[in-house]
């Protein structure tokens, strides 16, 4: 029996049945089919339990929500502490906890003026988009082939046709691609001096983390500057320290417009999501600065919790953590590849940000299986299934690390297995 | 109104990042070969040595107790000194014993967390750095309150040391507050492999409490048996140099002189000539007022480590500025009598006994109430009467015809120079000695059969000269498989992009908030002195 005090079950079994009947019959199915069963149970630091009561380690973190640990004892303690007081406050009037993160987030934001806060990731977004609109006033957006900005009005609008045809909000007139790391075609596309805004992920996540090619995201910047159009760095996944600094876009040495952050921004706790705007982007808050609304967007215990995170990362403890962790995987990994060049073929990496590499279009699906199997969660790149996701949190411990390591190594029969059979 | 005070309280812990970071620093440092390890130690000892007089100055201000140029010469001791001492041993190996078909991997304790005292902060912080360093150790010190400023100091500055010289990023860290609820719940972290400490009785009881491997070490209270074969002169010189060194306020000092009956006028005649001053009743009971409360406290802001022209000048006892110790005769060596306890202060009890009976009956009778397992001292020629005290003294070190405060401690004998000393099972405590590197490390053994021909490993080191977590390097970054082959984890640089680690600084608080944070710490600083003060007076 599973119970949860409002709610109970007699099995996983049920949990499934009923996903299916009311929550989502697709995503649930997919999961059962790809030989992940996974429903989380308990959870603690960068360890999660099926609520059969199988460990994993979660190497996932759901791009850098859990950055910090699932359920980090120093937030929760923040956010029970905040409630003592606050709640999610009114968005209309001007707010102590708002006001402080939005501060905080601005000393740690160089060239940065203003935090507007969003609910989400992708409403982060669209609020760039607006905003790099009404500076510009021009209507066109160019972002990356394969990038991944969420899946709001404009924002999906910036991605993947698998998102927008199926809901018929595909808008090719106003959303340009262009590929990645191609610096002639994101000239081409800017230079008729009609494009808002590029947006584009500091290293794209979804895709299954392609490094920018040395001098790539330098040269959109200039090419932007160039062409009036101003940079979106989308950090959501690269920010809050996973390259090695606060934001990716400071690891490449690149200076946006505006930026975005979500995801790790809650400490996994309570959702918030920002949108970061320099004096230009910041036009319309002085205009009318209620032109965008979000009632639970920037909710004040979410700020407390928020500042929490801010303050944690930029402990010199969890600066070096983060070199640790990326330096123990960088060795890690080059010996897994030496060990295993047959499956395992290469490292994409900025810090704690990393993709693996295997040598098969379907191989991470594979990896994410066998791993699932011998207790580590990693999901594939939606739209590489070569690549393997493969996010530590910054906090984790030598001793885990080291887990992880032995148990990919334990993972690699199977895998080669998996992948032998896809060969067929 | 909201304002004024914090109305809510935000729990921190800020032991998660330092220790984590030492388990790195530890696993990293546990790789590294012998002469990258000795280039650590010694880069090491000489910041100790180079800080010297300014850190003796710095814990001087702060604390109140002790005397500058002795501290100095501790802090080059335990510094240089310890490192000179040792830097021929090999704590690292392989080391081959073919003779015993053995030979012997070092693995080192792995993370140590450091008390340090506010008697002698950075002699003993210097003293455990070089010991980590030496045997490949992660260390967290946990300084003194009392001894905060001068002690985080000193350990940046020593970690920074490490740092240049090649150690692991994180293998020397300080708690920054440590205040008692941090430290003890620093004692019992599962990351702490092994704690040594040094401090106060609850220290050392919450050391032992905590679960982990812990050297700890008792208090001091150690009698100085001069015989009638003694030159009074001589060990009259060697009492007042010890009682007098930083002002008695190492535990090694003497407490009581136990005087044999014929010598004992002589005796009192030469403390005087060499800058003691001898206490009537009267003035002894005016220092004993002053020295202890009613509850048998000692005076630590009054008299701890101060000057006795200072001691003597709040008991209202009229001395010579130059004075350099107070000697306090009394009858009865029991521990009911204050002047039989251990005094971190240069005043010295002075009783007469007969022969080396009565003085090993007085010293035990003396270091029932405090001291057992610590030192003793002995000055005469007579060897048997040397092995009568030492034999039934509950010292575990004694010392001949030498200042006790060094010579225990193992400055000019050959005892373990230290800052930590044993006091072995009788005084609570897993260390009989002076605490020396290989108290640190634990030796793996490969054991071939007895008969078997001898194993040689010269020719291979299982260690690397490089740490895998080198403090200064940029953060990995590759470029995965390019077409044309797979580079591996390979990393390569981004030209033209600066990548350091650190980059620009940043900061998530306003210079207001910054002033608020540093008000509210300083209030807090305050209550927690307060609190230790209290703490230790009760002590
Ligand atoms: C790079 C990137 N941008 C934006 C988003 C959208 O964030 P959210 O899911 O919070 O709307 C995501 C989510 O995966 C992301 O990875």
């Amino acid at each position: 029996m599973l119970d949860y005090g409002l709610f109970r079950y007699t099995s996983k079994e049920e949990v499934l049945e009923k996903s299916i009947r009311y929550w989502n019959p697709g995503k649930t199915r997919f999961w059962q089919e790809t030989g992940v069963d996974l429903v989380m149970g308990r959870r603690e630091g960068y360890i999660i339990h099926d609520i059969d009561g199988r460990r994993l380690i979660d190497l996932h973190i759901n791009g850098g929500t859990y950055n910090l640990g699932h359920r980090n004892a120093e937030l929760i303690a923040t956010l029970t502490t905040a409630l003592e007081y606050f709640d999610i406050g009114n968005h209309w009037f001007p707010s102590v906890a708002r006001t402080a993160l939005a501060e905080a987030l601005v000393n740690c934001s160089p060239g940065m003026s203003y935090a507007v806060f969003a609910p989400g990731g992708a409403e982060a977004a669209d609020i760039a988009i607006k905003s790099a609109r009404y500076a510009t006033k021009r209507r066109k957006i160019v972002s990356i082939i394969k990038g991944y900005h969420g899946h709001a009005g404009l924002s999906v609008a910036t991605g993947d046709d698998r998102f927008t045809k199926i809901f018929l909000s595909d808008r090719p007139d106003e959303f340009i691609q262009v590929p990645f790391n191609d610096l002639a075609a994101m000239e081409a596309a800017l230079k008729g001096r009609d494009i808002a805004a590029v947006i584009l992920e500091t290293i794209p996540a979804t895709y299954g983390f392609p490094m920018p090619a040395p001098g790539y995201l330098q040269g959109v910047r200039d090419l932007c500057t160039k062409y009036g159009t101003l940079y979106i760095a989308d950090e959501v996944q690269t920010g809050f320290m996973r390259c090695g600094q606060m934001w990716g876009w400071q690891v490449f040495g690149v200076q946006p417009d505006l930026f975005i952050a979500a995801k790790g921004l809650s400490g996994g706790l309570y959702p918030i999501a920002v949108c970061m705007l320099g004096e230009r982007a910041g036009g319309w808050l002085h205009e009318d600065g209620a032109a965008h609304i979000s009632t639970t967007g920037g909710g004040e215990v979410g700020c407390f919790v928020a500042m929490r995170v801010l303050e944690i990362l930029q402990r010199p403890e969890t600066r070096a953590n983060t070199r640790a962790v990326s330096e123990f995987f960088a060795e890690g990994f080059a010996d897994l590849i030496r060990r295993h060049p047959d499956v395992v073929v290469g490292l994409r990496q900025m810090g704690t940000v990393m993709g693996v590499e295997f040598d098969h279009p379907e191989g991470a699906v594979a990896a994410s299986r066998a791993l699932y199997e011998t207790g580590v969660w990693a999901i594939f790149s939606s739209l590489d299934k070569r690549v393997l996701q493969f996010k530590p949190g910054v906090l984790m411990s030598r001793a885990l690390c080291e887990e992880v390591i032995e148990r990919f190594d334990a993972a690699i029969p199977r895998l080669r297995a998996l992948i032998a059979e896809m060969k067929g | 109104m909201d304002g004024g005070k914090p109305f809510l309280t935000f729990a921190q812990n800020p032991l998660d990042g330092v220790m984590e970071r030492a388990r790195w620093a530890a696993g990293a440092f546990a790789e590294l070969d012998r002469a990258t390890t000795l280039r650590i130690a010694r880069a090491v000892a000489e910041a100790g040595h180079s800080r010297a007089q300014a850190d003796a100055e710095a814990a001087v201000r702060e604390t109140g107790f002790g005397v500058v140029a002795h501290k100095r010469l501790k802090n080059e001791l335990c510094s240089r000194g310890v490192f000179d001492t040792y830097a021929g041993q090999d704590f690292v190996g392989p080391l081959a014993e073919p003779d015993r078909r053995i030979v012997k991997l070092a693995r080192p304790a792995g993370v140590i967390l450091a008390l340090t005292p506010s008697t002698n902060p950075i002699a003993t912080l210097n003293f455990k750095a070089v010991l980590a360093m030496l045997t490949r150790n992660a260390v967290v010190f946990s300084p003194h309150p009392l001894a905060k400023g001068c002690s985080i100091a000193a350990a940046e500055a020593l970690a920074e040391a490490a740092r240049k010289a090649g150690a692991p990023d994180g293998a020397i860290q300080v708690l920054r507050e440590p205040t008692i609820p941090l430290v003890e719940a620093a004692m019992s972290d599962a990351r702490v492999d092994l704690v040594l400490a040094t401090g106060g009785p609850a220290v050392v009881q919450a050391a032992y409490r905590s679960g982990h491997p812990a050297y700890g070490v008792g208090p001091g209270n150690a009698p100085a048996y001069v015989h009638e074969s003694a030159d009074p002169v001589a060990a009259a010189k060697r009492l007042v140099d010890s009682k007098s060194f930083d002002n008695s306020i190492l535990c090694t000092n003497e407490s009581v002189v136990l005087a044999d009956r014929v010598l004992a006028d002589r005796l009192l005649e030469a403390l005087r000539q060499a800058g003691a001053h001898v206490c009537s009743e009267a003035e002894a009971d005016r220092l004993r007022a002053l020295l202890w409360n009613a509850e048998g406290g000692f005076n630590v802001t009054g008299a701890l480590g101060k000057d006795a022209a200072v001691i003597a000048r709040a008991a209202g006892i009229t001395v010579p500025p130059s004075t350099r110790i107070l000697v306090v005769p009394f009858a009865k060596v029991q521990p009911e009598e204050p002047f039989a306890r251990e005094k971190l202060a240069p005043v010295l009890g002075f009783a007469r006994v007969d022969g080396p009976g009565e003085a090993g009956r007085a010293a035990r009778a003396m270091m029932r109430h405090a001291g057992t397992g610590h030192s003793a001292g002995f000055h005469g020629r007579d060897e048997a009467a040397l092995m009568a005290f030492a034999r039934a003294a509950p010292a575990l070190r004694v010392a001949v015809n030498v200042p006790l405060s060094q010579g225990a401690a193992g400055f000019g004998t050959n005892l373990g120079p230290t800052m930590t000393i044993g006091t072995g099972f009788a005084g609570g405590s897993a260390l009989g000695e002076n605490l020396r590197p290989d108290h640190l490390v634990n030796w793996v053994q490969i054991a071939q059969a007895a008969d078997a021909e001898p194993a040689r490993f010269d020719h291979i080191s299982p260690w690397r000269a490089e740490p895998l977590l080198p403090a200064e390097a940029p953060i990995s970054y590759s470029q995965g498989n390019p077409p044309g082959g797979p580079v591996g984890g390979k990393r390569a640089p981004v030209p033209g992009v600066d990548l350091p680690f650190g980059g620009s600084a940043v900061t998530a608080r306003g210079p207001a908030a910054q002033d608020d944070m540093a008000a509210l710490r300083a209030e807090i600083r305050a209550l927690v002195l307060e609190e230790l003060r209290a703490a230790l007076q009760t002590a």
